[in-house]
């Protein structure tokens, strides 16, 4: 090999280059103006919520959203830049809720309880991810997803059924530990208006966690171990003629996906103070991840942040919104009957198919594309 | 002829109830430029691809620097130190050129030198660094592919078809990036229909036709006796300048 003369920077592979914020966002930045703008103004609500927002639905939805974007970038790890189809992925989640649940109602509601029943969710869902990566990633993708299918059913079966531990259908509500519950003061006084009770703590420990696991599963995908990842994904005879194990880069996908959603399923049930086979485990909240990631944008990770907003204030407010609609046009032939908030699923299932249509590529894809 | 890198002994392929190799048997010499030539069907894909262990064959022995890899897995043929650049090129279009390079040096940051040598090979891939690898033309996916298979010292690499399909003046640009490799040392195994890039790059030359080897030997000779070529190929040189 004979060496050239050296070349101009941009191809020196060793200089390091951005700032803070770009190092944060592990070097991928939004690449649209709309899309930065949206991204920013979702993190300034979420992180202000409690102190903009009066009532306890503002901060429900907020704390729900932050969950959510973690539960749908997990899933977006696997779908968007893997290619893996799974349907266990509440199983995960609910593995998180109930680690949760379960430990502070058997040992009683301390920080050490908590992080033993963490603890124990991760190794728990890191031990099935692995069980059902290295024994079903070899298999085509549809007979995956229909493995990931029976065993997410079973999970949920299972949860059902042995009710001593899990509280069957009716669930386990518990205590927090004493900082966390709404009696708890941090100050005598109120800051910028707002008590700072161990609810708002509660709502910030989702937020700062949330955010934390968000940026991480970002790292991830920008890493050499993410590239990898999404070259499997388009072609994996053409990765593993490169040297690279596909089952094994696969298996590792899923368990960083599963541990992820059961650190979601872990704040869920912190924030709810319960865990259910309803709020954790039910097969419709897959559908909603599904819906989430696919309105977002796939192996976009921003799409998580756009999806899991749109979607959760959808499902919070749409009905709302209509009724404050039907009342408005009372009196108008049809229309407010059109738009009753008895309706609001079909006007829900409308917008998710006109947005869809209207965003092939995603609200992430769609907004990258114009700014090109 | 120096020492053999790669060895094929008596290799048989069955591709479902297809039986495609009968009994394949070569040898590609280090640090030189081996051709496989053969009409269409004749297995020569078929034979880099079972090399990789994308099929695996059914009998017969494969060695490579004296080790057998017949039975090995495709990632560990590729760490062994053979890279494959197939004919669909195999880049990912998904990727940016930049990416596509960096993912396949797999034992840390591509090196510096290395890649000044290999951008200095394929020029047009420097104006393109950041860009998705799929707004490539043919060819500059063609130069991608090659670049990503030196992106790292190979001890072998094996070729398919890459002038296929591409503009004269692409043919020659990749003919003197070939050379270029040659004189690096490279050891390669390239397959090709294009007789004239063949009679300009090979050292040694292989013929295949129905799965079978039918004539290997100098690449020199098979230029010079244009009876065989008719023989062999069912074609002349002159015809394919």
């Amino acid at each position: 090999m004979t060496s050239s003369p050296a070349l101009p920077l941009p191809f020196d592979e060793t200089r390091r280059r951005g700032g803070l914020l770009t190092g944060l966002l592990s070097s991928d930045l939004p690449r649209s103006r709309a899309l930065s703008f949206i991204l920013l103004a979702i993190f300034v609500l979420l992180a202000a919520t409690p102190f903009l927002f009066s009532g306890s639905q503002p901060v429900g939805t907020a704390a729900k959203i932050c969950v959510f974007i973690v539960l749908v970038a997990s899933y977006d790890l696997l779908l968007g830049y893997s290619g893996i189809v799974s349907f266990a992925h509440t199983m995960f989640f609910g593995i998180g809720g109930y680690g949760i649940a379960i430990a502070l109602e058997r040992m009683g509601p301390t920080w050490s309880s908590a992080a033993i029943g963490l603890i124990a969710a991760l190794a728990l869902s890191a031990v099935l991810a692995i069980a059902i990566g290295l024994l079903s990633l070899r298999v085509r993708a549809i007979f995956f997803s229909m493995i990931t299918l029976a065993v997410a059913t079973a999970a949920a079966v299972l949860a059902s059924q042995l009710s001593e531990i899990t509280g069957g259908e009716d669930g386990l509500s518990f205590q927090l530990p004493p900082a966390l519950r709404p009696a708890f003061r941090l100050f005598s006084e109120p800051v910028f208006g707002t008590m700072i009770n161990g609810r708002l703590l509660a709502y910030y420990l989702v937020f700062v966690v949330s955010l934390l696991v968000f940026l991480a599963l970002l790292r991830i995908v920008n890493s050499p171990f993410g590239r990898v990842l999404q070259a499997i994904r388009e072609n994996e005879f053409r990765a593993e003629a490169l040297g690279y194990r596909v089952v094994a880069y696969r298996t590792a996908a899923s368990v960083i996906s599963a541990l992820a959603a059961t650190i979601a399923g872990a704040l869920m049930a912190l924030w709810l103070r319960y865990n259910g086979p309803d709020t954790t485990l039910s097969f419709s909240i897959m559908i909603d991840i599904l819906l989430m990631v696919v309105i977002g944008g796939m192996g976009t990770m921003y799409g998580a942040v756009i999806g899991a907003a749109l979607f959760v204030l959808a499902q919070s407010y749409l009905q709302v919104l209509m009724g404050a609609g039907s009342a408005a046009l009372a009196g108008i032939p049809l229309l407010p009957n059109l738009i009753h908030p008895d309706r609001w699923l079909l006007w829900l299932g409308a917008l998710f198919i006109i947005s869809v249509y209207a965003f092939p590529g995603g609200v992430v894809g769609r907004l990258r594309q114009g700014k090109s | 002829m120096t020492e053999p890198l790669l060895q094929l002994s008596d290799v048989h392929t069955h591709i479902g109830p297809y039986h495609i190799l009968h009994g394949v048997d070569f040898a590609v010499p280090a640090g030189e430029l081996t051709m496989l030539l053969g009409r269409n069907g004749a297995g020569k894909s078929t034979t880099l691809r079972t090399i990789m262990g994308l099929w695996q064959a059914s009998s017969g022995r494969i060695h490579f620097d004296g080790s057998d890899i017949t039975t090995w897995s495709t990632p560990d043929i590729a760490r062994a130190g053979i890279a494959y650049v197939p004919e669909a090129m195999g880049i990912f279009t998904d990727l940016t050129v930049r990416e596509n390079i960096v993912l396949a040096a797999r034992s840390g940051p591509v090196d510096k030198t290395r890649l000044d040598w290999i951008l200095g090979l394929f020029p047009a891939l420097k104006r393109f660094w950041n860009l998705p690898a799929g707004n490539l033309s043919g060819g500059q996916k063609q130069m991608l592919a090659i670049a990503r298979a030196i992106a790292e010292p190979r001890r072998l690499l094996l070729i398919d078809e890459p002038t296929k399909g591409l503009a004269p003046v692409m043919v020659r640009s990749m003919i003197e990036a070939f050379k270029a490799l040659k004189a690096s040392g490279e050891t390669i195994l390239l397959v090709e229909q294009n007789f004239y890039a063949a009679s300009a790059l090979g050292d040694n030359v292989i013929v295949m036709d129905d799965g079978r080897i039918v004539h290997s030997g100098a690449m020199s000779d098979l230029v010079a006796d244009k009876d065989m070529q008719q023989r062999l190929l069912g074609l002349s040189l002159d015809a394919h300048q």
